[in-house]
């Protein structure tokens, strides 16, 4: 399929990016040629085959619901561009 | 150069152990070699200069007490730049992660450090794991200590380049597509990414979550069974670790092959995927495993030329999903918004490179309604088809011999404008990521140019131990990897 400019802003704006329109153009035309690659993936007949979900045959590991020590708050918001002792602070999300 | 920089990692522990070095004497050879070589190479972000002569001081002192924790303790290591810590800054060479000082430490980080392995420095890589040539860095292209004006590989081109450079005996990577064997192969080096789930991923940062594998890379295949044996294990903080036990990787070094079945897959030697003269040296390669006591067996993996169309879509798509986290809110770069969606806009648009933003863009496309099933669903698909390729070749074989690469590194820029032909430098590796088995990338001889080739030794699922056994065998009778760079 033909990826257009169009597309291109729409899944910038999905993916919270900005580009600049040389980058929208450059990407169209990246994605343009990879996906004209990967369609020879449609000469395999895969109707039978069922996808991976995982490579090895192994299931969810559960543990008992103990009561553990956690890393403390100060630490886990101490890498935040803008915080306190106890919180990450960010611009106002509600009116 | 020093003695002690050149040494293989099993070397050293010998002189420690018999006192005739320091570890402190060891890493002072080390940190000479990256003063000699890091300027021209761009391997090492940051450099752990007095911490790590501080801590290979107290293993000395540790050792003198008879308190060693073991052969490695006070050796130095170094660990590409996306295994966090909370001793150092870890980056995934990227501008969102600027300043990223981790709350907890990577499980493998902890093992080496039980080991007692010290930490000599962060090592440069493609900007999170994303690309074949170590060029995709936000900090500064990664070199070739072959030939300055050639790329490494990648994405951990950083420590594939620090070995080959004598600046380190052992380096730690990850390998979601080919990325620590590959450039391995490119720099004349040892790289393994060993079974999904072998190697705890607590604490490595995500790019492809069911791809992703951290492994070793080192100057020879005994160093590199001695690192695996440190890492591999258990771990109840990833939820895919294998709860397998792990063998004495060095322990079943030194036999020869008597009975060893090496499949010769005959895709993966056609003169249109690989240049001549790396054919050549992969055959005498196993010609060598042959006069080990191997036999050779034609096998065929007919889905492997869709190897590379479906990693691209499943590494982006789970790309796009991880990187989702990138927002400015919780570590590392923020760019200044009057709102946060031009917060979240701002800082990812400024925060990520070229190659970071088109894996996204493409991920969010495949993931996106309408597409998922041509796609994605295709794509795993395929994917079950790669793998029962792989199963049925180890009805008639005990391991698989292909080249690493279709050529030796090509000239810094080359591919940076044709993401394609970066994409297909892994062509040889990413079936193996996909059907999440151990393989290992082990330097065979030299192109015409002077330039590193390697050959690639695939294993069913936790045959890390054969793998390690026939490289071993075959690096008793070749001196490939005892050739170093002039640098």
């Amino acid at each position: 399929m033909k990826i257009r400019t169009e597309t291109v802003r729409a899944l910038a704006d999905l993916a919270s990016l900005e580009l600049a329109p040389e980058e929208v153009e450059r990407m169209r035309r990246d994605l343009d040629a990879i996906l004209a690659y990967v369609d020879k993936l449609s000469e395999l007949d895969t109707s039978d085959v069922p996808p991976t979900a995982h490579v090895l045959d192994i299931s969810t590991p559960l543990r008992p619901d103990q009561v553990r020590d956690v890393l403390p708050v100060s630490e886990v918001v101490r890498n935040a561009p803008d915080h306190d002792d106890t919180s990450m602070i960010v611009p106002k999300v509600i009116e | 150069m020093n003695p002690l920089a050149a040494a293989t990692l099993d070397e050293l522990a010998g002189l420690v152990e018999r006192g005739e070095a320091s570890c402190r004497d060891v890493v002072a050879a080390c940190l000479e070699r990256i003063d000699q070589t890091n300027g021209a190479l761009g391997a090492l972000l940051h450099v752990r200069r007095q911490e790590a002569l501080d801590e290979a001081e107290a293993a000395d002192a540790a050792r003198a007490r008879g308190e060693a924790r073991g052969p490695l303790h006070g050796l130095p290591l170094v660990i590409k730049d996306n295994l966090v810590s909370p001793d150092f800054e870890v980056t995934c060479a990227s501008r969102i992660l600027r300043g990223f000082r981790s709350p907890y430490e990577a499980t493998v980080l902890r093992r080496a450090r039980e080991a007692g392995l010290v930490i000599l420095a962060t090592a440069n890589m493609d900007e999170f794991a994303m690309g074949s040539s170590c060029e995709n860095s936000s900090v500064r292209a990664c070199a070739n200590p072959w030939d300055t004006s050639r790329v490494p590989g990648g994405s951990s081109g950083g420590s594939a380049a620090a070995l080959a450079a004598r600046a380190t005996p052992a380096a730690l990577g990850s390998d979601t597509g080919g990325s620590i064997r590959q450039p391995a192969a490119h720099c004349g080096v040892v790289g393994m990414k060993p079974t999904y789930g072998r190697v705890s991923r607590y604490g490595l940062v995500a790019f492809a979550s069911s791809l992703d594998q951290i492994g070793p890379l080192a100057r020879t295949v005994r160093d590199a069974a001695l690192l695996l044996g440190v890492i591999a294990g258990h771990d109840e903080r990833d939820s895919t670790s294998v709860d397998a036990p792990v063998p004495d990787y060095a322990a079943a070094l030194g036999r020869d092959l008597g009975g060893l079945r090496v499949g010769v897959p005959r895709e993966f030697f056609s003169s249109e995927g690989a240049d001549q003269g790396t054919l050549e040296r992969v055959r005498a390669a196993i010609a060598v495993l042959e006069e080990a006591g191997a036999k050779t067996v034609p096998v065929s993996l007919p889905t492997s030329q869709y190897g590379i169309a479906a990693y691209y879509l499943i590494c982006t798509a789970e790309a796009s999903s991880n990187l989702s986290r990138y927002d400015g809110v919780k570590y590392g770069f923020r760019a200044p918004a009057s709102d946060y969606r031009e917060m979240y806009r701002r800082t990812r648009s400024q925060g990520f490179g070229a190659e970071v933003k088109r894996r996204i863009l493409l991920g969010t496309f495949v993931l996106s309604a309408g597409y998922y099933d041509a796609y994605y669903q295709k794509a795993q698909r395929v994917r079950t088809l790669i793998r029962r390729d792989f199963e049925r070749a180890f009805e008639s074989c005990d391991l698989l011999a292909t080249p690493t690469t279709p050529g030796p590194a090509w000239p810094l820029g080359e591919r940076l404008d044709d993401p394609l032909a970066m994409y297909l430098s892994d062509v040889f590796n990413v079936t193996v990521n996909l059907a999440g088995l151990p393989a290992v990338s082990i330097p065979c001889g030299f192109s015409e140019e002077g330039l590193p080739t390697g050959f690639q030794l695939i294993g069913p699922a936790l045959a890390e131990e054969r793998l390690l056994q026939a490289g071993d065998a075959y690096q008793r009778r070749t001196d490939w990897h005892c050739r170093a760079p002039e640098l």
